[in-house]
């Protein structure tokens, strides 16, 4: 367990709050069942397929290749990707799934082809964001995907390094097929009954939607500003 | 740059937003793209009045409790190895802040947008105190690489310049030699900055929604500069402003859907970014050291009064977009980093009527602000309410609005009154009336006929003709 942190200046800024607002301070706050919930009716008793074509379809909204493979060509697929979009160098992440899904010799093969590969290296502190900041691709799993807003969840870990799906030009998220769900809503739940049960979440929880994009010149949307300027999903069945 | 921007008085201002000719254009060209992308996305929602009663009570239900809340945010900020330090004024929040980033012996600084910083002045803290900041938002830089340029806009905020001027400031300033396109003014922004982001040694970030639950800050992004911030610097500070929490995930995850629509029309950003503390063990990139500043600044003042809903507001801009007041006079006019209906509730509240009492008349009332706002702000409601103390509590009405009350409530005393003056005003304005509109008006109509034409009084009164009518019908 972490070291505790420290709290400045509370006592006196929370008290002053509560006299504005005509009370004392208060100890227990029953947070009240909400009238309207609407987010729970958003693809509501939709299929998995139903899922995959509604994520699908937001893609093209938002500037991102997606392919869909069956688990056995997985590697063959991701492989081919690589060469389709230019990559020199890839990064991914130490990530159990990779071996699951069959791609534990992908660094092997793309070494043979002339293409240098770094897995995220929980000893190797810094050279790890190095070797990122000048790879061409990055490669994470999704931990969960949305299908209304074309959305992949990464919670951080030892060996998820956040860079991967940052720095490198080009961002490649494999997404299981069953890990997508309709929206924010059930991975908010997910994380709220993590918190519930007294377990620690991830120091960093990113919701990535396509590539990074900007309005501020003109209002004109540009694609690709400070992180990646081309996002590619890879949908692919479970084992 | 403190909240108040310039030193102008509130006319000059406007009549500088009026005669900007490329600004005008843009901010109603942007407000009309930022609307439209609004009613797109509610409408494909179907229920959208629905999400925003939702927004409104988790709003509401949040600033009620907000002492409750913010204590345990800042308690789980703490269990997970971060500091937490409340900060009543602005000068607290600098000292803290600069103390940080001394202690940690940090040169350079890069920070995503935050509007609670600007309204701080925290940049100017810290280049006092030795320190490069580097603002990493598209157009929070294109601002700051133009000599600090105050933002007009709170989501977009370089929305007055157009490419050219970009370009222009970039050629002059840093020797760029490219085209104003502006794939490649981004290309080159990215190059810089990405320089900048792997030498910081601090990262400075705001704070969309704070989770209570779990001491989480989010961040909502479409550049990924935030997600830059927050994973190579070693030392992280966010600042936010006390309102600025929901209790829950589930709370959290409702005003993003709501934010990200009402500003942009986006399902999502790019980037929803949702971090808890600093880096686990283990773990190589994130910061080693995460420092939480919550700024009071003036807010404490609003809770517990008829204006408390102001802080429910989640900066979305969609009052702005849709204020046909802001799409003339532009953000700048506002004097104020907080532009449009908002700011103009909002700005008088943190910075007196003393410096701001003109903004509650910046608004015609037309409530199209308070039916675009995501957690129903009846925004309004509190213009008037202002103007209602501003003319009561405080007397200091603004002199042009005294006359004309003055002058409207002689002219509209009595029947006769009002008679007369309408009969008589087609004669009186008549030298100056060329096909039935007045362009160059006398006295009170200056102003007006300045920017536009006034349509000239009608012969035919309305009362005339109905009565008139009446009489041909045998009525």
């Amino acid at each position: 367990m972490m070291a505790a942190g420290q709290v400045y200046n509370r006592t006196s800024f929370l008290d002053n709050l509560a006299k504005n607002l005509g009370r004392k301070r208060l100890s227990e706050v029953e947070k009240p069942a909400w009238d309207h919930n609407p987010q729970w009716d958003v693809l509501k008793g939709a299929s998995q397929d139903e899922l995959v074509e509604v994520l699908k379809k937001q893609c093209l909204l938002i500037h991102t290749d997606v392919y869909e493979t069956a688990s056995a060509e997985l590697p063959e697929q991701i492989g081919r990707l690589i060469k389709e979009y230019g990559g020199k160098s890839v990064v991914t992440w130490d990530d159990p799934r990779f071996e699951e899904f069959g791609l534990s010799s992908l660094p092997i093969d793309l070494n043979g082809n002339g293409i240098a590969v770094h897995v995220w290296d929980q000893e190797g502190g810094e050279e790890n964001l190095a070797f990122s900041a000048h790879a061409d691709i990055g490669i994470t799993f999704s931990d969960a995907a949305l299908a209304e807003s074309g959305t992949v969840v990464l919670f951080s870990d030892k060996g998820k390094g956040r860079a991967v799906s940052l720095l490198p030009v080009i961002y490649f998220a494999i997404i299981p097929k069953s890990t997508i769900v309709p929206r924010m809503t059930q991975v908010a739940k997910h994380i709220h009954t993590i918190v519930e049960n007294g377990e620690p979440v991830p120091s960093c929880v990113n919701f990535i939607s396509g590539p990074s994009n900007s309005a501020d010149i003109e209002m004109n949307l540009i694609v690709g500003v400070h992180g990646p300027v081309q996002a590619v999903y890879i949908i692919v069945n479970d084992k | 740059m403190a909240m108040k921007i310039g030193e102008k008085p509130f006319k000059e201002r406007v009549t500088d937003g009026i005669g900007d000719v490329f600004m005008r254009g843009a901010v109603s060209s942007a407000q009309g793209r930022f609307r439209s992308g609004r009613l797109n996305a509610a409408e494909e929602l179907g229920n959208w009045e629905e999400w925003r009663k939702l927004g409104e009570e988790i709003r509401t239900h949040t600033i009620e409790n907000l002492d409750y809340y913010l204590d345990l945010m800042s308690e789980n900020v703490s269990k997970r190895g971060g500091y937490v330090f409340f900060a009543e004024t602005a000068e607290e929040a600098n000292e803290y802040i600069t103390n940080v980033v001394k202690k940690k012996n940090g040169k350079k600084v890069v920070k995503s947008k935050s509007m609670v910083t600007e309204e701080i002045n925290m940049n100017e803290a810290l280049e006092n105190a030795g320190c490069e900041v580097i603002e990493s938002d598209l157009g929070e830089w294109i601002l700051q690489v133009d000599d600090h340029d105050p933002p007009s806009h709170i989501v977009t905020p370089a929305l007055h310049k157009n490419k050219e001027q970009i370009r222009d400031v970039f050629r002059d300033k840093l020797g760029y030699d490219k085209t104003e396109k502006p794939e490649e003014l981004a290309l080159f922004a990215r190059e810089k900055l990405r320089e900048e982001f792997l030498q910081a040694d601090i990262g400075i970030t705001g704070c969309n929604f704070a989770i209570a639950e779990s001491g989480t800050i989010s961040l909502v992004t479409n550049e990924g500069n935030a997600r830059m911030v927050t994973t190579i610097p070693k030392t992280q500070i966010t600042v936010m402003g006390m309102e600025r929490i929901v209790p829950t995930w589930e709370d959290m995850e409702v005003l993003v859907s709501l934010l990200t629509r009402a500003a942009v029309g986006q399902k999502l950003t790019s980037y929803i970014t949702a971090l808890t503390g600093p880096k686990q063990e283990g773990e190589i990139d994130g910061p080693e050291e995460f420092h939480l500043v919550i700024v009071d600044n003036g807010r404490s003042k609003i809770l517990g009064t008829a204006f408390q809903s102001i802080l429910h507001c989640i900066r979305c801009a969609a009052c702005i977009n849709v204020c046909p007041v802001y799409r003339h006079v532009g953000g700048h006019s506002y004097g104020s980093i907080y532009p449009g209906p908002v700011g103009a509730v909002l700005t008088p509240l943190l910075g007196g009527y003393d410096e701001y009492k003109e903004l509650p008349y910046a608004s015609t009332l037309c409530a199209a602000c308070t039916e675009a706002c995501p957690v129903k702000i009846p925004l309004h409601e509190h213009l008037l309410r202002h103007r209602q103390e501003i003319v009561e509590k405080e007397g200091k009405a603004p002199v042009f609005e005294n006359l004309s009350m003055k002058a409207f409530s002689l002219g509209t005393a009595s029947p006769s009154m009002y008679n007369i003056g309408s009969k008589l005003a087609p004669k009186a304005l008549g030298a100056f009336t060329k096909d039935d509109k007045i362009s160059a008006g006398p006295g009170p109509l200056k102003n007006w006929t300045e920017i536009r034409d006034f349509p000239a009084p009608k012969k035919d009164r309305f009362r005339d003709l109905y009565k008139k009518r009446k009489k041909e019908r045998g009525e």
